[in-house]
């Protein structure tokens, strides 16, 4: 579920940069008010642990295919929905870094598709109200299933938003959702199974781990409308401003359309929603922006021709130079003596 | 299974490339986190139909990695095997988008090629300079600059935690499957019900692990700051660093260099 940065506009990078930023804040300051920084080595290690046994797959029950941890849930089970959005934070910044999965760039969409929903809106909204304050083994498993579920829908939903937002891909909103949808379907049923399984190993072993998370955030301390209202704000503000920038470009206006129409489908009608993903649907797959003139002869295709070799040469001499630079500053720091 | 031990090579890899010193090591951490934040903007910003213009950003990369004294085949080869999202979702633009945007001789290139090349050197430059930033300056001093550029400091700390533990608990992990693999040929792939009792098992033993090094800490006096022994120092030549490559990018973005060297070879040739 990485996006990668040559997928990524900046006007959406940016925002959704800002956005994990005000999170990634939010959750740290939740943090210190809550006396929880004593929770920062179990955070590094916990982050660490979901990063090796990612690296672990298993065969899925009756198909041939093989699957990894995700382990949003499990984080935010065992640590509370804050302390796991730091730690999913620097799990995907590592993976970013050392990996290449993802980027720079897109580390700010990839932190909040695999952090937000699985920390803020799946484990307060699902799993806390499935499991209640006395977990049972069938509370855990119906919990972490649906958690699970909802979390990877929404997160793969923000994949296709945030990858049609900025325009790179050529891939229709309805075709990229039909393949990104239903696949995670599969992903999160069988996340869910494991997550349930390895929180109830846990939760037998040592229950007052996962007790003691449950009872120390009360959903009545959690400030969800703040939040919400919060990231709206800084949504609409940053989409704003890079809108305004790059202005000649259209990602950063439809960004901010998408957003408001995004909202009257939250307070209308189930209708409205599909009308409002049946218009961004018709808009983007025109791309009125790009034509081309596919007519042959004229003046006009002829001066293009030329731009383009022009070009092409001029991209050929460039990409030669550039390596002859290299040649020769490598040569000039081999001749110096090693330390 | 080989991919946590190559894993683990890989990151051990980028700390030994990290550890060297050359001019591009020594420049302060921020100063290099900055350039590269600057470049990825560049890079992102251009029309996805441009592809000469990309090309002088290659000096980037390829600079850093010369003066930075980093083997190129190494980093390529992460950047092949990275990421085949981009990959494949690329592929749909030459599907989709069939207007001819150019011609060379008898050959009609259509605008979803040109912008699925587009976005193959996107993707190569961004992570390039993802990859270099590491291998020039270290997991560490990221997350001091990062601290320094106010980022929380939970998340810094808990940055360093992560990396340190990733090698224990990864190598615990490999301990364990290996352990498994051994005792199980029959098996391909490890079922669920095995995997789910390994990594359980991983699981509490991380806690457990969690709170030892806490309550080490906390007698040795950690009050949630990591200390350095050398203080970060911005200097003039970190500011030239940063001004420098910034000032490239906004030349390369607002001229399309190769594109007048073209024309100009065209024009003398003619």
């Amino acid at each position: 579920m990485h996006m990668a940065d040559a997928l990524v506009s900046p006007a959406v990078g940016g925002t959704m940069w800002a956005v994990t930023g005000g999170l990634i804040a939010f959750s740290a300051r939740h943090l210190k008010a809550e006396l929880d920084e004593r929770k920062v080595p179990l955070m590094g290690v916990l982050g660490a642990f979901i990063f090796s046994a990612q690296m672990i797959n298993f065969s899925i029950p009756g198909t041939g295919s093989s699957g990894h941890l995700g382990g949003g849930m499990i984080l935010s089970i065992l640590l509370g929905p804050h302390a796991a959005f730091l730690t999913i934070a620097s799990v995907v910044t590592v993976q970013a870094l050392f990996f290449a999965d993802g980027g720079l760039l897109a580390l700010g969409c990839n932190i909040f598709n695999m952090g937000f929903f699985p920390c803020f809106i799946a484990y307060p909204f699902i799993y806390k109200k499935v499991v209640g304050a006395h977990a049972t083994q069938g509370r855990i498993l119906t919990g972490a299933i649906l958690s699970a579920l909802f979390g990877l829908q929404l997160g793969a939903f923000s994949v296709v938003l945030e990858t049609r937002c900025s325009h790179v891909s050529e891939l229709p909103f309805s075709l990229f959702v039909v393949l990104m949808q239903p696949i995670h379907l599969a992903i999160g049923f069988v996340e869910g199974l494991v997550t349930s399984a390895v929180v109830t190993t846990v939760w037998k072993a040592r229950p007052e781990l996962i007790d003691t998370v449950a009872s120390g955030q009360p959903m009545g301390s959690f400030p969800t409308k703040k939040l919400v209202v919060g990231l709206a704000l800084v949504t609409l503000l940053t989409g704003g401003v890079f809108s305004w920038f790059a202005s000649s470009h259209p990602d950063g206006l439809e960004w901010a359309m998408l957003h408001t129409s995004g909202k009257e489908a939250i307070d209308g009608p189930a209708d409205s929603a599909h009308d409002a993903a049946g218009k961004i649907q018709e808009k983007t797959a025109i791309l009125p922006d790009y034509e081309f003139k596919t007519g042959t002869g004229g003046e006009e295709s002829e001066e293009l021709f030329g731009t383009s070799v022009a070009g092409l040469a001029g991209a050929v001499i460039t990409l030669v130079l550039v390596g002859v630079t290299g040649l020769v500053l490598r040569a000039r720091v081999d001749r110096k003596p090693k330390p | 299974m080989a991919t946590i031990e190559s894993a683990l090579l890989d990151i051990g890899g980028f700390d030994i490339l990290a550890a060297q010193d050359t001019a591009v090591h020594r420049r302060d951490p921020r100063a290099k986190v900055l350039t590269a934040l600057a470049f990825i903007l560049t890079v992102v910003s251009y029309d996805k139909y441009d592809l000469s213009g990309l090309i002088p950003l290659f000096v980037y990369p390829v600079a850093l990695m010369a003066v930075g004294n980093l083997p190129p085949g190494y980093l390529l080869g992460k950047l092949l095997f990275a990421s085949p999202f981009a990959l494949i979702i690329g592929i749909f633009n030459p599907l989709l988008d069939r207007s001819t945007v150019l011609q060379v001789g008898p050959v009609l290139i259509s605008g979803g090629w040109v912008s699925y090349a587009s976005i193959l050197l996107r993707f190569s430059l961004t992570l390039s300079a993802a990859l270099i930033l590491v291998s020039t300056t270290g997991f560490n001093s990221v997350c001091l600059a990062l601290e320094r550029m106010k980022a929380p400091k939970s998340l810094t700390v808990q940055f360093m935690l992560l990396y340190r533990y990733i090698f224990v608990l990864a190598s615990e992990a490999s301990r364990m499957y290996k352990a498994w693999t051994l005792r199980s040929a029959m098996h391909k792939r490890m079922p669920m019900r095995i995997f789910v009792s390994l990594v359980g098992q991983l699981l509490l033993r991380a806690l457990e692990r969690a709170q030892r090094i806490h309550m080490a800490m906390l007698s040795r006096g950690f009050d949630g700051e990591i200390h350095r022994l050398r203080p970060l120092q911005f200097g003039k030549t970190d500011l030239c660093f940063v001004l420098g490559w910034c000032s490239f990018f906004l030349l390369a973005r607002g001229l399309n260099l190769p594109q007048m060297l073209g024309e100009a070879v065209i024009g003398i040739m003619q």
